[in-house]
């Protein structure tokens, strides 16, 4: 077997050490971003500045506590800083899920067992060392893609709910239970959440180049051992995608059912920001 | 909504008629459950339908919604559905009914992406298994519908042919009482026609008992013998049609 992947040196290729100012001179596609909004009156140039802002205090800032977790040998910062990420990753979903009351603490469990179970597994079976230089950026990885799937399968639940009242009432008149009344709604909803997942997998590698094995590459790794990275993380991510998506719909539902075989009616849906 | 509502509907034709905006949808809600009122009781057979399971209820009260409201699927499909929910359950609405049980299954088998449009091609021949589907073609002539429609996908009919599988799917069921909401609201004259048809054969040859939610007095006086009139939350008048009807003109 080849040598591990993760912490690979860097080569050439990237040059070393990466200074701040090659930083800056990525900000020119900055400029050629806000210059275009701009020209076209899309009145991006504010969103574009506050978004470069964001994601430059936002990635040292954590640049700086994985450079102190990478140093420390307790695991146990690397467990705070996944529930750091998994109460974010649920605040950030319930944004897009507003349209159902009360589900921060379903979304929570769903991101913490999602989580939990995908890493578990891996280290259960030996893909990854148990060290913080693996779970934390995998931890970041399969806690995003959990927090989109499962944001995007509830908001799907609540459309769903409110779109298709007069068939889910109908099934109910038909003495369905609430729950499989609800069935169908759940089951859209689910695959809602996880279509973009497959349908990214399947084009890997012929539309795009995920994020892993573009930076392995650029480091300066060995194309097959970045593949062989990439496909890992593609498969823990859409383990990670199905059980959050899974666990959220079925804790949700939970609220949607009322007592006597009824299901609650929703609010008129508040427009939704989109979820990062 | 409703407030100081006090009636008696005796079994029969019974219609719930009013102004739009009366509570009468609300009142047909209360008698299956799908709303239960924040004060007071509502009594099927002498009992308080909360003592009731609300899903053997609803099997027993059918309701038939103002609009049509039927599965992206087959018509055979969309009769049967009551029958997986009592299955759903462990127990079927009806005994007689047990053959379909393995229709249910078939269908449900082979319930996968673009099995319907072949299903729907392959003629009836191929599906169905004599008697189970007989019983679903009978359904389907109890509401004046060709058994030809049975493999059709629901969504190809006209509204008006929707809101007849709508019927026949509630029957499926066979309820006791047959709430309709409106159920001609939606429809052209010729389609009103069509269902008011249908539900003057089902009174008379199933002695089906109705609840009719109008607002459409030629209706009323067509389908029902007695009226329970509804103002503004509230019962204004009730009694056999002709005197109902007659006095508050």
């Amino acid at each position: 077997m080849p040598a591990p992947v993760l912490g690979g040196p860097l080569t050439a290729v990237v040059g070393g050490h990466i200074g701040f100012e090659r930083v800056l001179a990525a900000l020119a596609l900055v400029a050629l971003a806000a210059a275009v909004s701009r020209w076209q009156q899309a009145a991006l140039e504010r969103e574009i500045a506050v978004a470069v802002l964001r994601s430059f205090v936002q990635l040292t800032a954590i640049g700086f506590v994985i450079h102190l977790i990478f140093g420390s040998r307790s695991l146990l910062f690397v467990a705070a800083l996944l529930c750091v990420m998994v109460a974010f990753g649920a605040l950030t979903a319930r944004r897009r899920a507003r349209a159902l009351p009360g589900v921060l603490p379903d979304l929570l469990l769903a991101l913490a067992v999602s989580a939990a179970s995908t890493l578990g597994a891996a280290l259960a079976l030996g893909i990854f060392p148990s060290e913080a230089r693996a779970l934390v950026p995998v931890g970041g990885m399969v806690v995003g893609n959990a927090m989109t799937a499962a944001a995007v399968a509830l908001d799907r639940l609540a459309a769903e709910v409110t779109a298709q009242r007069a068939r889910l009432e109908a099934r109910l008149a038909l003495g369905a239970s609430a729950t499989v009344a609800l069935r169908p709604a759940v089951r859209a909803a689910l695959r809602a959440g996880m279509i973009p997942l497959v349908d990214s997998t399947k084009t890997t590698g012929l539309i795009f180049f995920p994020g892993t094995m573009v930076g392995m590459l650029v480091a300066g790794a060995e194309p097959l051992d970045a593949v062989r990275l990439q496909l890992i993380l593609l498969y823990l991510v859409l383990g990670a995608v199905a059980t959050s998506s899974l666990l959220a719909l079925v804790l949700v539902r939970r609220r949607l059912v009322e007592p006597g075989e009824r299901i609650r009616e929703l609010a008129a849906r508040p427009s939704a920001p989109s979820v990062r | 909504m409703l407030r100081d509502v006090s009636a008696t509907l005796p079994a029969g034709s019974v219609a719930v008629f009013g102004p739009s905006g009366a509570g009468k949808s609300t009142l047909l809600r209360l008698l299956n459950r799908l709303l239960e009122p924040s004060r007071g009781a509502v009594l099927y057979a002498g009992r308080d339908v909360r003592e009731l399971d609300p899903r053997a209820l609803r099997r027993r009260v059918a309701l038939v919604p103002q609009l049509p409201a039927l599965e992206p699927t087959t018509v055979a499909e969309n009769l049967l559905l009551g029958l997986r929910f009592a299955d759903a359950d462990g127990r079927l609405a009806c005994r007689r009914w047990a053959p379909l049980r393995e229709l249910v299954r078939a269908l449900r088998a082979r319930r996968r992406p673009g099995v319907r449009a072949r299903a729907a091609t392959t003629g009836a021949a191929a599906q169905t298994n004599g008697a189970p589907a007989a019983l679903l073609e009978r359904l389907l002539e109890s509401v004046g519908l060709d058994p030809a429609y049975l493999w059709r996908s629901a969504e190809q009919l006209s509204v008006g042919q929707q809101q007849r599988v709508m019927i026949a799917r509630a029957l499926a069921l066979e309820p006791e009482v047959l709430l309709l909401d409106e159920p001609t609201a939606a429809l052209d004259a010729e389609a009103r026609n069509l269902v008011e048809d249908t539900l003057v054969r089902l009174r008379a040859e199933r002695g089906i008992a109705l609840v009719l939610v109008s607002h459409d007095r030629a209706q009323v006086e067509r389908l029902c013998d007695w009226v329970v009139a509804l103002a503004d939350g509230a019962v204004v008048a009730e009694g056999p049609v002709g005197t109902v009807l007659s006095s508050s003109a």
